[in-house]
């Protein structure tokens, strides 16, 4: 027994031990940024998470660091999928990275909380000529510019060419897209046995509506002369929701059991031929390029236009810097760097997106035929900032009134005059909350 | 009284039952790890891949560093469920045997305690760990772990230690041991399937926690296995389908491997600690 008693001390002496060293060797840096040899380290989030994506950032972080070894730049991965809880915490305990990739439509809290860096003072000329005013502005919250948006992504009609060669219908071109009502007649003509004209993946519904909404005219959300923002529901904005409801409910040329599917997920069907066209964003191609069966024939056509042409609402990725951050001027210098024009191709090539530098957009590897890339750079005009960007409020309302409202709807559960009175009525008490 | 054939068989098929859909997740896992991209995307998915590849495990391990994340996990899971234990048989102990208001306001503490969601303690946690030095460090996070395991292992230890007659530490104390003695070779040994049971339950809550890891470890280095699997996430849910079965395939194997190692004496635990 004794030697039981022995052994087991011995034991717990020795795991006590090892633990002891083990933790020792594990400890944390200082996170101040800078050694004792005056050397700076920007810490640089990315969300890049394509492996070409991923690839491209990192090589363009070594080139950075081999040109500059004064100021290192560390490479730290983030996830699309927790970025905000994580970035919130990181700011509110001082320990966020120096430099912030995210998308802008998340900045909003984060610039007005005053976690992120004004940029005004830091952006080089060229940056700020070479990416057009449209884009700025979804970064700039209360006259401050808060991100630099540098990559976007239109929602484009990826279409199964075969089928739509075979209807005989005309193929729109970002020249001479299809109205509205074209398209609705398109996809009647597309549907057949066992097979819809569309397939509309509506999981999340109410920035597509919105985006898309803006080729009508709609804009649904309108700021008075007091700055407050009202929800208003006119003609312009009811085109899109008519659209796609009339299209499941009345003609059913689009499957309603794809409205509450993610774009992954009608992509099987859309290779196995049961869609014929499916609204996704442009860099959904990648998935398509590395998943379609051989010898599927696929094409991207522009999204439907209406009164306003093909104009449709984005929220770009954009690269911020952290206020708390000690070395503001080096990380703007980096984001320059990053978004040169040569560079920033590099970024959209491995993210399948469109960049939003006007030097970028006319690389040629961009508007090449593969992949049908020149469809989307034809777009990139037409992109303004998501109706809803600036609005505060927008994502209690989204949650709590539109989601629900627009399902409900486009599955036939309710009319429009229920859309209407719930986007407004109930929509403008949730706002009103945060405009007092 | 005895069960009928009929009744029997009934049983059987509800077990079989419950036994494919407990697989179902993981099975299915498995398959989808070895589709090549083609497959993964087909509308008529098939159980057993037509075209088996192991490409996504070397996507996998070509894009993130899992080797070096698993052995975070490891690391911390380990240490977490370790010093759990060593914390809480003690605690146990005094609580089963000294039953008193102090110790029934505690159990009642212990059960609250477990109705906290992460987020409500995230930002008062993180900027205490960050007083100590602790953020982006392994050992803040096994703190964390400790802390969030410890009321659970020492509520489930509570109900080993009160299954142990109190007869036999009466038995031995007649026999002239000592307090220390009788705990260390009377108590002990027949708490071992408990303590190895709490053990495990620790060891698997630390190695499947994403939420304290993601915000707490921001370095690459010191990043855990589910904060690594996010990587294969993109906006709007869009999923590298392949590598993250391929990873999520391997970070369930640990676990899987610990079952079935010490499944036994989970299961004696676990009936030990029913006894009342």
């Amino acid at each position: 027994m004794p030697c039981r008693v022995t052994g087991l001390r011995t034991t717990l002496t020795a795991l006590a031990a090892s633990l002891t060293l083990l933790l020792a060797g594990c400890t944390g840096d200082s996170g101040d940024g800078a050694d004792g040899s005056g050397r700076i380290t920007l810490e640089f989030q990315s969300l890049a998470w394509q492996k070409e994506s991923v690839d491209a950032n990192k090589q363009l972080v070594a080139e950075w660091n081999e040109l500059h070894p004064d100021i290192r730049v560390k490479y730290v991965q983030g996830s699309w999928d927790s970025v905000h809880d994580q970035l919130l915490t990181s700011f509110e305990g001082g320990e966020a990275p120096d430099i912030i990739h995210d998308a802008s439509d998340d900045l909003a809290d984060f610039a007005y909380g005053g976690h992120l860096a004004d940029l005004r003072p830091y952006l080089p000329a060229r940056l700020k000529s070479d990416i057009p005013e449209r884009s700025w502005q979804t970064a700039t919250f209360a006259g401050g510019v808060y991100g630099v948006p540098f990559l976007q992504e239109p929602r484009v009609l990826v279409a199964n060419a075969k089928l739509l060669k075979e209807s005989g219908v005309r193929v729109p071109t970002p020249a001479h897209p299809w109205t509205w009502d074209e398209f609705r007649a398109v996809t009647r003509k597309l549907s057949g046995k066992g097979r819809y004209g569309v397939a509309w993946p509506l999981k999340e519904p109410v920035s597509a509506t919105l985006n898309l909404s803006l080729s009508a005219g709609g804009r649904l959300f309108h700021r008075g002369a007091d700055g407050k923002v009202t929800v208003r529901f006119g003609a312009a904005d009811a085109v899109v929701p008519r659209t796609v409801h009339d299209q499941v409910n009345t003609d059913r040329s689009a499957s309603g059991t794809t409205l509450g599917m993610g774009g992954s997920d009608t992509l099987p069907g859309f290779f196995a031929g049961k869609y014929a066209m499916v609204p996704l964003g442009f860099s959904y191609r990648q998935q398509i390029a590395q998943q379609a069966p051989k010898g599927f024939d696929w094409q991207v056509l522009p999204a439907p236009a209406g009164a306003d042409g093909l104009a449709q609402g984005v929220s770009p990725q954009t690269l911020s810097v952290a206020e708390d951050s000690p070395h503001k001027k080096e990380a703007a210098r980096f984001i320059d760097f990053l978004l040169r024009p040569p560079n920033m191709v590099r970024l959209a090539r491995g993210d399948w997106m469109l960049p939003t530098g006007a030097e970028a957009l006319k690389d040629p590897a961009l508007r090449t035929a593969k992949d049908d890339w020149a469809v989307g750079t034809a777009l990139a005009a037409h992109l303004s900032p998501a109706p809803a960007q600036s609005v505060r409020g927008y994502p209690e309302w989204k949650d709590k009134v539109a989601t629900p409202a627009l399902q409900e709807y486009y599955s036939g559960a309710i009319g429009l005059g229920e859309l209407r009175r719930r986007l407004v009525d109930d929509g403008n008490l949730v706002l009103a909350r945060y405009q007092r | 009284m005895r069960t009928s054939k009929p009744a029997r068989a009934g049983q059987y098929l509800a077990l079989l039952a419950y036994l494919v859909f407990l697989a179902f997740p993981f099975l299915w896992l498995v398959s989808t790890a070895f589709k090549p991209p083609r497959e993964l995307a087909s509308l008529h998915p098939t159980w057993i891949p037509k075209d088996p590849t192991l490409d996504n495990f070397r996507q996998a391990f070509d894009e993130q560093p899992l080797l070096r994340a698993a052995g975070n996990s490891l690391l911390v899971a380990v240490s977490a469920a370790v010093i759990a234990v060593v914390i809480a048989t003690p605690m146990a102990y005094v609580m089963a045997r000294h039953r008193s208001f102090l110790s029934r306001a505690a159990t009642g503490w212990v059960v609250v305690s477990q109705a906290f969601p992460f987020v409500l303690v995230i930002i008062p946690l993180f900027l205490i760990l960050k007083n100590l030095h602790l953020i982006n460090a392994l050992p803040g996070l096994i703190m964390v772990y400790v802390v969030w395991a410890l009321p659970f292992a020492l509520w489930m230890l509570v109900g080993y230690v009160r299954a142990v007659p109190r007869e036999m530490e009466e038995a031995a104390a007649v026999d002239g041991a000592g307090r220390l003695r009788i705990l260390v070779s009377v108590t002990a040994p027949l708490l071992t399937p408990g303590i190895v049971a709490t053990g495990l339950f620790a060891f698997v809550t630390a190695w499947n926690e994403f939420f304290f890891a993601l915000v707490l470890m921001k370095s690459p280095e010191r990043q855990t296995l589910p904060v690594i699997l996010t990587h294969f996430l993109g906006a709007e849910g869009v999923a590298d389908l392949g590598p993250l079965a391929a990873a999520a395939f391997l970070a369930t194997l640990p676990s899987l491997l610990i079952f079935s190692v010490i499944q036994r004496r989970i299961t004696g635990g676990l009936l030990a600690g029913a006894v009342k």
